[in-house]
């Protein structure tokens, strides 16, 4: 019998974390115990630390104080301190993006040896969305006026950010140039929030959340524009058969995993391990088993079938099972708490970018113009770990599930077309007004300390396809469905409701799989909502609608991530309801909370639904589904109206 | 002078800790946050604000008028003071944890092998201990017995409709 415990659904954790107690090595389950409890002025966002009057805390119950030392409500409290979370992830997704850009650039200039450009038609394709000519041009020539054009969209210009104007529905490009949502610079956009929040800017809650929305628009930008960038250079993604949880561990193997959210550096390592493999068989061991952890993992897992250890909240349960040799980092979401345990285990924790270094972890320096030297004298490291390490027990728990990864927009329009050639989205769209598909919804986000591990995504999953909701989900989210099978296409049968499990069968048999779909389309890493986004974008123009017309949710039951707020403010942004799953810093500015529940709505068509509960989260996903069918004319389950 | 408790109003807390910090300062010597920390004291809080469920309890020493802590001493080193808070001789104190033990509220923390207790030697001017003064929301209150369940009654019968009360204070 699997294990269970109070800190996850997943077995293989559970086992890794009553190791961790045994060992005394801390976990993140322990630090959080030792938070609480945890300071409620921060908790509702009442809590304002921008000038050097402050700290300021307004009291929540309606008492004094009402204001901060400066004078701003506790709405403009709010306002704030969530405009900077937006601002941060939009931060975190464009820098991402950008290192992507300038790695197509030195590619384009033959500057960097250890890169190509894998997929030209992709390069052709975004080329001509933006408006670049190619015609004429050499494949080098238009990457590198591509890069120009990305690079360009971080600054304020004369054209708007493409990568935000050019990927939205006509229609909403419209709205967001009318109502001043349309972003002028990723960077500026970042940068006016910045400004905004400062000490004694804009006192104005409304105002500061429409600045807000705005960088959450540059945010689709970013996230956009580095899924197009990494598909350009590594290849989009085509469906993989591959597998989940740390049982893909190998003991006698050099175990390396690639942990962070950039290809930049994981595509090397995974080329230069297969080169390698000589030489770790030379040291005794099997050969090079490289693994992911987050949403670098979800990068190879898409690409290459690189199978995935573990994701989010318990990435230091993978290095608690005592075979991994090293870990490769590059950036976002990785606890730094990563050194103490590699220093308990004997793993190898290596930091590889100028921005993220970590005490007690080896740093090596990457370089694109070097990308190939560096990736060699990493696996060199994790060889080296794997000789120290050779022969000693192990604890790899027995728990692995199938995956079938690898959706991109471009896959699932080419697995579409089996069915109908001339127009792919029309079988979609047929199953979608027949009711066979009810709706669709985007699980995305991490796992939070707060909620057992996959215990909301898995709840949610659960109800929304057994009523016929299509699934994608991206990052984090996408490993909390993996692990419990839910992209295993075996388990279609059990999972989803007869409409969906018709659908399914009938396009995986179309395409030759012998049987259907996995339940889950594993559509990508966190930057990938991007793909997501272009799906909705697509059905909506086939339908001559706007997004915020469509029966599409977004869901992000166990958020974490700065990056996650910002992700769910283009949700929002693009008109859809969108559910969180943990409390959002803002329930002190009951304004803010009306706005972002509410009003927005009348400006975008989205909305939040914060709802700590997943059954009744899943009940309000369907019931905003079947608000947008009956809005379209299509039948709703029940026949009833709302 | 009729007594006054440190009171707790649970539905207030925040969770903030600020009366911990303010409790912790009060006792150091530089008595302020900046100057225990620029002095490297390491200050001691008597006041614990834990999560029970969903709600987040301080707690805090009652000040027993018959103090279990008091009665199980064996040396004597916890005794009743003339204003009756309960407060520990650290030079008789032996270390051997009877009051921990016999507390009721698990108010008695370990300071360097001896008992350390609210001893309410941390009131300001006005007198009013420093954990009370810290709290922002107003959830731990500085009342006689007879004040604090006055508002008891009165928020009491608000909440069954009576009217003409408009909630503690």
């Amino acid at each position: 019998m699997a294990k269970s415990c109070n800190v996850s659904l997943d077995p293989a954790v559970c086992e890794m974390a009553e190791k961790a107690r045994r060992l005394e090595v801390e976990t993140v389950w322990d630090r959080y115990q030792a938070m609480l409890p945890q300071c409620g002025f921060g908790e509702t966002g009442l809590c304002c630390r921008h000038c050097l009057q402050g700290p300021c805390r307004i009291d929540p119950f309606g008492g004094e104080p009402k204001t901060g030392i400066c004078g701003a409500t506790a709405d403009v409290m709010v306002a704030r301190g969530l405009d900077r979370a937006i601002a941060a992830g939009s931060a975190a997704h464009s820098g991402h993006a950008r290192h992507l850009a300038h790695t197509l650039k030195l590619a384009a200039k033959g500057k960097a040896r250890d890169y190509t450009i894998k997929d030209k038609a992709k390069l052709r394709s975004v080329a001509g969305r933006l408006g670049i000519p190619t015609e004429g041009k050499s494949i080098a020539e238009i990457a590198l006026d591509l890069a120009e054009a990305a690079l360009a969209d971080f600054h304020e210009k004369e054209t708007p950010v493409m990568w935000a104007a050019t990927t939205v529905t006509k229609k909403r490009a419209k709205l967001f140039a009318e109502k001043g949502l349309l972003p002028k610079g990723i960077d500026y956009e970042v940068s006016d929030i910045m400004h905004r929040t400062l000490y004694g800017v804009d006192a104005d809650p409304v105002n500061l959340l429409l600045g807000g929305l705005r960088c959450g628009v540059a945010d689709l930008a970013g996230c956009y524009m580095g899924t197009d960038l990494a598909d350009i250079l590594f290849g989009t993604p085509q469906p993989v058969v591959t597998e989940a949880n740390m049982g893909v561990l190998k003991a006698d193997a050099v175990n390396v995993a690639v942990h962070g959210h950039n290809p930049v550096l994981s595509e090397v390592i995974v080329a230069v391990a297969k080169e390698m493999e000589g030489e770790a068989k030379a040291a005794g061991a099997s050969g090079i088993n490289v693994v992911g952890i987050c949403c670098t993992g979800n990068e190879v897992m898409m690409r290459h079938g690189i199978p995935a250890c573990t994701h989010s909240v318990s990435q230091e349960m993978a290095l608690v099972t005592g075979a991994l040799d090293a870990v490769v980092i590059d950036y976002q979401c990785i606890m730094p708490s990563l050194a103490t345990v590699a220093e308990c285990m004997g793993t190898k924790l290596i930091t590889t970018m100028e921005i993220t270094k970590i005490p007690g972890a080896i740093h090596i320096e990457f370089s694109e113009e070097t990308a190939g030297e560096n990736a060699r004298q990493i696996i060199r490291l994790a060889i080296e770990s794997f000789s120290r390490r050779r022969g000693k027990p192990v604890d790899i728990p027995p728990y692995k599930t199938k995956v079938v990864a690898g959706f991109s927009v471009e896959a699932i329009v080419a697995a579409l077309s089996k069915l109908n050639a001339e127009d792919p989205l029309k079988p979609l769209l047929d199953q979608i007004a027949s009711g066979n598909i009810r709706g669709v919804c985007l699980f995305a986000g991490c796992n939070n300390v707060k909620v057992p591990q996959d215990q909301n995504f898995t709840a949610v999953a659960r109800r929304l396809l057994k009523e016929n909701v299509l699934v994608l989900a991206t990052g984090c989210g996408a490993g909390a469905l993996m692990r419990h099978g839910f992209l295993d296409p075996a388990n279609v049968g059990e999972l989803c409701g007869e409409g969906l499990k018709a659908v399914l069968t009938a396009i995986g048999e179309a395409n030759g799989l012998g049987g259907p779909l996995p339940a889950v389309l594993h559509v990508g890493s966190c930057v990938d909502n991007s793909r997501a986004v272009a799906v909705a974008v697509a059905v909506a123009d086939r339908l001559g609608v706007d997004t915020d017309q469509l029966p599409v949710v977004a869901s992000a039951p166990e958020a974490v991530s700065e990056k996650a707020v910002s992700i769910g403010t283009y949700a929002v942004a693009l008109g859809l309801p969108t559910h969180v799953g943990v409390m959002l810093p803002v329930l002190g500015g009951p304004l803010v909370t009306k706005v972002l529940t509410d009003k927005v709505r009348e400006l975008t068509g989205g909305y939040f639904i914060v709802d700590l509960d997943p059954d009744s989260a899943a009940q309000k996903l369907l019931a905003a589904i079947d608000e947008r069918r009956a809005a379209l004319g299509l039948s709703v389950p029940g026949g009833g109206r709302r | 002078m009729i007594r006054k408790e440190i009171f707790v109003r649970y539905d207030r807390c925040m969770g903030c800790h600020s009366c911990e910090l303010a409790c912790a300062i009060s006792h150091t010597a530089a008595r302020d946050l900046f100057g225990a920390l620029l002095g490297g004291e390491k200050p001691q809080k008597r006041i614990y604000v834990d999560q029970v469920g969903q709600v987040k309890a301080p707690a805090v020493c009652r000040q027993c008028e018959d103090a279990p802590c008091v009665a199980v001493c064996m040396t004597g080193a916890m005794h009743s003071r003339e204003d009756g808070v309960n407060v520990v001789n650290l030079t008789q104190c032996i270390g051997c944890w009877m009051c921990a033990m016999a507390c009721p509220f698990g108010a008695v923390g370990r300071g360097e092998g001896k008992a350390i207790k609210c001893d309410q030697e941390c009131v300001d001017e006005e007198g009013v201990p420093a954990c009370v003064r810290a709290c922002p929301t107003g959830a731990l209150v500085f009342q006689t017995v007879e004040e604090f369940e006055t508002g008891r009654r009165l928020a009491a019968a608000t909440s069954v409709g009576v009217k003409g009360y408009s909630g503690p204070q």
